[in-house]
């Protein structure tokens, strides 16, 4: 029972973590009809340029500076590439953003090299939060909860409650009125995309000491974030908020439990065979959950897709 | 036109005479290894080791055969198996003679087959196969074959090394056998199997292999291992796989120690850094620290020409200089069978690294001692230029010298 509530400690940690870079993945595409494909290279990015920065100040200098400066390049690859791209369409748009993605993926790694680069968590959080089941739950695991979580009501805050938002939501279903009214439309677009990639570097810095930061790192997170947005529903911040959560604890437990091909085999009246090692189907009888745990969120994708195309909670056509 | 035809003849020829005359009388030796991609930093290391080593070993001490010097050529295979093959071939058509490499032993696999069919049907251009650290047990067992020499001790052999320190700890009841998903973290969890049930009554409580590169968080892992009531880990993981489980470990409160094959160097070391201390235990060969000053001033020398390099393969230096010796003992840069049959069962004893390398000839295994050390600050060699290194504490003297092969050698 205590691992369990300690796997679900961890998997909300590392859900938060998935919603931090799908909820601007989400938005981007809500606002701009575009999935951002480059998204986990702004997410390598921040993690790489908050490393630089902490080398210089610390690591509390390079968790503001660092998602600020992605922003800001969010912003620019909006304003003079995106949008230069927009009035060809929606190919061009996804060619363009998955272009980007490479460029920025070599790039980091011809100024940083190719090896891992050594971005630690701060000292002043390096101590044990709280202790659980012989597992101890470290200060930065904390912290990073505690910052996903104030993103996540900081978001809603901004979206429900503020003109800021209402303009964002209302230019979400009808641009071209909330244009007439004298809005400018692209600055908010501009606006959006540099958010949405600045979350994505917002989580790379704080992802960057506790998983690493290395040149895989975006490709690594990339595809299951894309997951994360298709399952909650494009376009729907709540849906990718829920379904973040659920792949976080879907991957957590999955890792966690050794359950194995054989026990359910062997609960179906099969005998385990005695050599196994040389058996035809060896591959079936050693088959554990953890060995297909990375694989299960894309099980879950094809389901969605089939019996909820539109996803958990998304209302859009796509 | 008549002019131009002249020019460009002229300056044909003499590229081609400048180009024989420069490099007829150099010993090549193609370099094949990831030298671009993920896997590029442990090639461009491995790259100037290599470099390194055949200049201040071979070329400055006189060269072999009277003067004649040694050359690297660096062939990118980006860790893929059959650009590695078309790299051979280039090798081969370049008049080369000796192939190297190391990273991946499914490459190795490759690499030897191609070797050992091209020999058979080439008997003018053969090649010799120098595998510097490509560990997988059945290169020198079933796929054993006369024109592969490895440097490096096998899994086999570095696992016998690990389960000896490990019978001497008290303190390890029960163990964990986590490994990536392939061939070479199968045969590290067989070999720990055989050699902890051979020397030890430790129970292992877990044994599993996970995606390899595909896990994104170890902290459920870890978790498992805990919960386990495991007191140490053994893994042969390797690169972001290998820096995240042991984070991970650490994190979640595990505080007993990890025997692991590849946790030092290529940025890993520098990771680690304060968190592997009283983890991160490492087998390998060549003993680096404590050190003698004929290394000190090797690796001085190295870090000058190469930054960002380390000595992570002492073996390299092994492989060199038996070569060289090999070449000076059959009279010829070019008869492969009598260097071949120089190098098999040789013995030979590196100044540099204080020890003493025999090339097996039963199997063309390079029985040599084997260590195993320490991840700690406390070294006067470090790795990845963050005064944090590997400290040998056990030497195994000529590991497995007598270990069982199944290789049955058929010799030209």
């Amino acid at each position: 029972m205590d691992l369990f509530i300690i796997n679900v400690i961890d998997g909300l940690i590392y859900g938060l973590l998935l919603f931090m870079l799908s909820s601007g993945l989400t938005l981007i595409f809500s606002m701009m009809g575009v999935l951002n494909l480059s998204h986990a290279a702004f997410y390598m990015l921040g993690a790489y340029l908050a490393y630089q920065i902490s080398v210089y100040t610390g690591f509390w200098v390079g968790l503001i500076v660092a998602p600020l400066l992605v922003t800001i390049l969010g912003a620019a690859v909006e304003r003079y590439g995106l949008r230069r791209v927009h009035q060809y369409g929606h190919v061009p748009e996804l060619i363009f953003t998955f272009g980007l993605f490479f460029v920025i993926e070599e790039l980091v790694q011809y100024i940083w090299g190719r090896s891992m680069v050594n971005y630690n968590s701060p000292e002043s959080l390096d101590f044990i939060a709280f202790n659980l089941a012989g597992g101890s739950i470290p200060a930065y695991k904390v912290f990073m909860l505690l910052v996903s979580v104030g993103i996540f009501l900081a978001l809603y805050y901004v979206l429900a409650r503020t003109r800021v938002g209402m303009i964002i939501q209302a230019a979400l279903s009808y641009p071209k009125t909330v244009e007439a009214l004298g809005h400018n439309v692209p600055l908010v677009f501009m606006g959006v995309f540099g958010v949405g990639t600045g979350l994505a570097g917002l989580a790379g810095v704080i992802a960057g000491p506790s998983l690493t930061t290395f040149p895989g790192m975006a490709f690594l997170l990339g595809s299951i974030v894309f997951v994360c947005v298709v399952v909650g529903g494009l376009g729907s911040l709540f849906g990718a908020f829920v379904a973040s959560l659920l792949i976080g604890w879907l991957q957590t437990f999955a890792a966690s439990y050794n359950i194995g091909a054989a026990d359910i085999l062997i609960a179906f009246g099969y005998e385990y065979p005695k050599d196994v090692y040389y058996h035809p189907w060896r591959d079936l009888w050693t088959l554990t959950l953890p060995q297909i745990g990375p694989i299960l969120p894309y099980i879950l994708l094809i389901l969605v897709l089939v019996f909820r195309p539109n996803g958990l909670f998304g209302k859009r056509e796509t | 036109m008549k002019l131009f035809k002249k020019i460009a003849s002229f300056v044909l020829a003499s590229g081609l005479f400048f180009s024989s005359s420069v490099f007829a009388d150099t010993v090549k030796i193609a370099f094949i290894d990831p030298l671009s991609g993920p896997f590029a930093t442990t090639g461009t290391i491995g790259l100037a080791e290599w470099k390194y080593a055949v200049e201040k070993l071979v070329n400055e001490k006189g060269g072999v055969l009277g003067g004649k010097k040694m050359e690297v050529v660096a062939l990118d295979n980006k860790m893929d198996g059959k650009e590695s093959l078309v790299q051979v071939q280039v090798a081969i058509d370049q008049g080369i003679r000796f192939i190297a490499q190391g990273n991946s032993s499914g490459i190795a696999n490759a690499i030897t087959d191609m070797v050992k069919k091209h020999n058979k049907r080439n008997p003018d251009k053969q090649v010799i196969f120098l595998n510097y650290s490509a560990v997988d047990p059945a290169l020198t067992n079933d796929k054993c074959q006369f024109w592969h020499f490895r440097f490096d001790a096998n899994a086999d052999i570095k696992m016998d090394v690990i389960t000896d320190v490990i019978a001497g700890e008290s303190g390890i009841k029960k163990m964990y056998l986590i490994g990536q998903d392939y061939s070479f973290g199968k045969a590290v969890a067989a070999a720990a199997e055989k050699y902890l049930a051979q020397k030890t009554s430790i129970e292992i409580v877990g044994n599993e292999l996970h995606p390899i590169g595909r896990v994104k968080d170890f902290t459920p892992y870890a978790r498992k291992i805990i919960a386990s009531g495991a007191n140490a880990v053994i893994t042969g993981n390797w690169g972001a796989d290998m820096v995240n489980l042991g984070r991970s470990l650490k994190e979640s409160g595990f505080d007993g120690p990890v025997y692991c094959y590849y946790c030092a160097t290529a940025g890993i070391t520098r990771t680690f850094g304060e968190t592997g201390k009283g983890m991160l235990n490492i087998v390998g060969e060549g003993k680096l620290n404590p050190m003698n000053p004929a290394l000190e001033a090797y690796n001085k020398g190295l870090k000058a020409k190469y930054p960002e390099a380390d000595m992570s393969q002492p073996r390299i230096t092994n492989a060199v200089q038996m070569v060289a010796k090999a070449i000076n003992e059959a009279g010829s840069a070019t008869d492969m069978k009598a260097i071949a049959y120089a190098l098999e069962g040789m013995e030979f004893e590196n100044e540099l690294l204080q020890t003493k390398v025999v090339m097996r000839t039963s199997d063309h295994q390079a029985i040599q001692d084997v260590h195993v050390g320490m991840h700690t600050d406390d070294v006067d060699i470090d790795f990845d230029n963050s005064g944090y290194g590997i400290k040998m504490y056990k030497t195994v003297k000529m590991a497995s010298m007598d270990s069982p092969t199944t290789c049955k050698m058929k010799r030209p």
